[in-house]
């Protein structure tokens, strides 16, 4: 079946992607300057013996490409070596940390989604004043970072209101749902005006369609008008944007993660980033490219169910 | 026909009248901000680093204008010279990605073939790593200093230009006048330098205008984390960072600052490079 | 009772200096056929268009629009529904941007009287396949979407779309102008044989003399807002009361002229910017005096025919001339 075949494909130019990826990851730690061993010893002075046991120890003699290879094979395998400041399996500390991680993205995405849609909704459908508000509303929200929000939110609703906690992950979901509601919204507040913005804009040129004149000419009631010939009919665009939105939730997560002091995988690659500890570093930073692909991957196998008119493989955007 | 041109939503003109005065002000922000990050050394009150831990968290005084920090360190001196590092940095990245971006771009579209699809390969993988990321990456590997994240960002932001120029270069290289030149004896090198580059650098331009606001993002982001900006150097993110201790005692001024700076920056940079996009989309319609 | 009668309506719209429409009465009988013929912008969309209240934003309205005897302009939003589901319905020009390309055929026929609770689902769906059956088109349609088929298949789709109601009245906007010419010939055929099998009054609107010819009982000539000319199909296009049909007629519309023109007459229709006095055509009419540009004519009868009215006050040179002035 043509699915089937084009999914294989996409599995397979993603796993080409992914491997590229790999290269860039672990090639980027291999061109540091100074020998790996020095990081080890964090500026310690080591006898030549301690040295070679290094060295010995993560194979650190053997050429580049042996590395890379022996690197990759465990990597695929779930393996990715031991982490040098937690002295434990960096599949370990990356299981611990994870599930706050997704849940935080989860939330947000969330978030984004609903007042994303809503706001874009309201914004092309009013028109006049009420739009104009959103406009200047969003375009402050895409003006500011996420950890700039995430300050001010902290500031204001931690500490000032003290109606929400100012760190931490919290235990059991529902603590953690208390807990990381500040840090979704911060995470979102960004990609809210985004999402509005495409919204608004896919639904304005719908809007300027001929069949929507010619719904109403046939007293289809205007909520359905919209509903059914404006609103879905921009859906393709707001896929094609949710691989953005995914991808951009990811990567913050660094900023507003270290901002709360969650200790998820963002704050991991942070904490991991100024120790040096280069296997966290690889394996955080491969984890948050495949979240990525895979994201694109479905975004795009999903974009036939809502326009009929894309058939497998083609993608609008690129036109 | 008459009905589709009364059909149009009638809220469009008064729209872009109302946001008129956005752009003015987005306009005289840009000039402040940039007014104060060339004059920042004449401006700045004290020494961004000199220390009065007497006054440590204290509010706006005749003294101190805009209060201090937590490290007894002036904020509106910390706040002007931070101007320079978070300007700067941005225009690095900006500069770079055009500059790379138009080069790459203009040889993906004026050769095509192998290099071509050589070059969008490795954009798709570029593309896969979220700038932040790949700037995390290669701080992480060089250490201390803004060199580091800007190029990586400049690195991150490269596909969008190239991007874009391959595109438009595969339109101009179908019109008429590089036929002419061509059949001169024009080698493609001068056609592309003298006219091709010149006839698509607006539209290349206004899209690195819009990248600004987000490499400001990006690197405010950055500092924040206290990944490349040298730590004695006064910056924005960097000045988030320091406010969040402020905050937690309570004193949320020197906090509020930065954020503020911030974000009236990229909000003022967007709007003047989303505005400059559009004119440019409206008078070259491609 | 009339399927459609238009009395003295002027529509205005912000920004211009005079009306858009300017007194226009039209009636349109039941089980008739009224051609509209008109160059761009001469106001014949919106004629048609006000008959559903379809009105451009910012429009202020005069005068009467009955259709089925109820007053267009002036009924509240349920009757409004209640007429645009059931009593009057349209047929678009373009067929291809008339359809949601993301809905299904059968969801695009039944939804105007689902929506609305007009009928179930199961009768509406019943309907559409007698009516994609009498337009030739076979029940595997319905789940179809609009990209899967022709611009002369989805045309025969908007026509039993708009027959989904059972209205009295149908407008037709240029219906084949989108269309390749096999598939016109069969629209319009089409169209005919529906009128009288369903007994609904046909307001075709067209900027196509010989197709105004070939289907109507009656022909409506507009210029600039106001109606030139109006009767029996045959008697105008022999005898053209008012000089700007007999120009047209002496002009008949190439074959390799751009679509949704009439051929060329020298001179421009007037701005609507500008403020008319007198005649609208006066500025590009031969027989122009200097009563034409300060008095607007009012309709006048015929002598032999009092169903054949024409806008001019020099009618009368024009008396019995043939078209080929």
């Amino acid at each position: 079946m043509n699915f089937l075949r084009f999914a294989a494909r996409r599995l397979l130019e993603m796993a080409a992607t992914l491997l590229g990826a790999s290269f860039v990851v672990y090639g980027a730690m291999y061109l540091a300057p100074g020998s790996p061993a020095s990081f080890l010893l964090s500026g310690r002075s080591a006898s030549p013996a301690a040295l070679q046991a290094i060295n010995q120890q993560y194979h650190l003699d053997d050429p580049f490409l042996v590395r890379y290879l022996r690197w990759l094979g465990q990597v695929v395998r779930g393996d990715f070596g031991r982490s040098i400041t937690y002295r434990t399996d960096v599949s370990t500390v990356l299981a611990d940390r994870l599930p706050a991680t997704l849940l935080l993205v989860a939330m947000a995405l969330v978030i984004v989604l609903a007042a994303g849609l809503v706001l874009g909704w309201i914004g092309a459908v009013r028109g006049g004043a009420t739009d104009s508000t959103i406009l200047v509303t969003t375009t402050l929200a895409i003006g500011t970072p996420s950890f700039v929000a995430a300050v001010l939110l902290q500031g204001v609703f931690a500490v000032g209101l003290g109606w929400f906690p100012s760190s931490g992950a919290g235990e059991g979901l529902g603590d953690m749902l208390w807990h990381l509601t500040l840090p979704a919204i911060a995470l979102a507040l960004y990609l809210i005006g985004m999402l509005a913005r495409v919204t608004r804009s896919a639904m304005l040129e719908a809007l300027d369609g001929d069949h929507v004149t010619v719904a109403r000419s046939r007293g289809v009631p205007e909520r359905q008008v919209i509903g059914r010939h404006v609103f879905r009919n921009s859906l393709g665009t707001v896929l094609t944007t949710s691989g953005l939105i995914v991808s951009t939730l990811l990567v913050c997560t660094i900023l507003v993660e270290s901002a709360f002091s969650i200790g998820g995988i963002g704050q991991l690659l942070e904490l991991s980033t100024t120790t040096k500890d280069f296997p966290t570093v690889q394996a955080v930073s491969l984890i948050i490219v495949a979240l990525f692909m895979v994201v694109n991957l479905v975004v795009d196998l999903l974009h036939p169910l809502v326009d009929p008119r894309v058939t497998l493989g083609s993608r609008r955007n690129d036109a | 026909m008459s009905a589709t041109a009364l059909t149009r939503r009638p809220g469009f003109g008064r729209l872009a009248a109302a946001r008129a005065p956005l752009h003015l002000i987005s306009l005289a922000v840009v000039a402040l901000v940039v007014a104060a990050a060339l004059l920042a050394p004449w401006l700045a009150p004290y020494d961004p680093n000199q220390v009065d831990l007497g006054a440590a968290l204290a509010g706006p005084s005749a003294d101190h204008l805009l209060g201090v920090d937590a490290a007894g360190r002036d904020t509106l001196a910390r706040l002007l010279l931070g101007a320079r590092t978070s300007l700067l940095g941005p225009l690095g990245v900006v500069a770079f990605s055009t500059l790379a971006g138009i080069a790459v771009g203009v040889v993906a579209g004026w050769r095509g073939g192998w290099l071509d699809s050589a070059l969008s390969r490795s954009t798709e993988l570029v593309f896969a790593f979220p700038g932040m990321l790949l700037a995390v990456l290669i701080v992480a590997v060089s250490g201390e200093g803004l060199l580091a994240p800007v190029i990586a960002l400049a690195v991150a932001y490269l596909p969008y230009v190239s991007r874009l120029t391959r595109s438009l270069v595969l339109a101009e290289r179908e019109r008429p006048y590089v036929a002419a030149h061509r059949v001169q004896g024009h080698s493609a090198l001068q056609i592309c330098l003298r006219h091709v580059v010149p006839n698509i650098a607006p539209v290349v331009l206004a899209q690195s205008a819009v990248n600004f606001g987000y490499a400001l993002m990006d690197l405010a982001g950055l500092s924040f984390l206290g990944l490349g900006v040298p730590a004695l150097t006064p910056d924005w993110g960097r000045m988030v960072f320091d406010g969040q201790t402020a905050i937690q005692h309570g004193y949320p001024l020197s906090a509020i600052l930065p954020c503020l700076a911030i974000v009236l920056t990229v909000v003022a940079f967007n709007v003047v490079g989303e505005r400059w996009a559009d004119q440019v989309a409206r008078r070259d319609p491609r | 009772m009339n399927a459609l009668e238009i009395r003295g309506l002027r529509l205005r719209l912000p920004g211009t200096a005079r009306p858009v429409l300017d007194g226009v009465d039209l009636t349109v009988a039941a089980g008739e056929t009224v051609a509209l013929v008109g160059e761009s912008g001469s106001g014949k969309t919106l004629t048609s268009r006000s008959a559903l209240r379809l009105l451009p934003t910012g429009a202020t309205t005069e005068g009467r629009v009955l259709v089925d005897g109820q007053d267009v302009l002036t009924m509240d939003a349920a009757h409004l529904r209640t007429l645009r589901t059931r009593k009057a319905a349209m047929i678009f020009q373009d067929p291809r941007a008339a359809t949601n390309p993301l809905r299904r055929i059968g969801d695009f026929l039944t939804e105007s009287v689902t929506l609305t609770k007009v009928m179930t689902r199961a009768a509406a769906t019943e309907r559409a396949t007698e009516l994609l059956d009498a337009v030739g088109l076979p029940a595997t349609v319905l789940d179809r979407y609009p990209g899967q088929l022709s611009g002369g298949q989805l045309q025969r789709v908007m026509i039993a779309a708009a027959l989904m109601g059972d209205p009295t009245l149908l407008l037709a906007d240029e219906p084949t102008t989108a269309l390749d010419v096999t598939s016109q010939a069969e629209v319009v055929a089409l169209l005919d044989r529906l009128r009288e099998r369903f007994g609904t009054g046909l307001l075709f609107v067209t900027h196509d003399l010989g197709l105004a010819a070939a289907i109507s009982d009656r022909v409506c000539v507009m210029y600039v807002g106001r109606i030139a000319e109006t009767g029996p199909a045959d008697t105008l296009f022999a005898h053209p009361r008012h000089p700007y049909t007999a120009a047209l007629l002496a002009a008949p519309p190439r074959l390799d002229a751009p679509a949704g023109r009439l051929a060329a007459i020298d001179g421009q229709p007037p701005d609507l910017r500008q403020e008319l006095t007198g005649c609208a055509f006066a500025a590009r009419c031969r027989l122009a005096t200097d009563l034409c540009r300060t008095r607007a004519p009012e309709p006048v009868a015929a002598p032999a025919d009092p169903g054949h009215l024409a806008a001019c006050h020099h009618s009368e040179l024009l008396e019995g001339s043939a078209a080929h002035a």
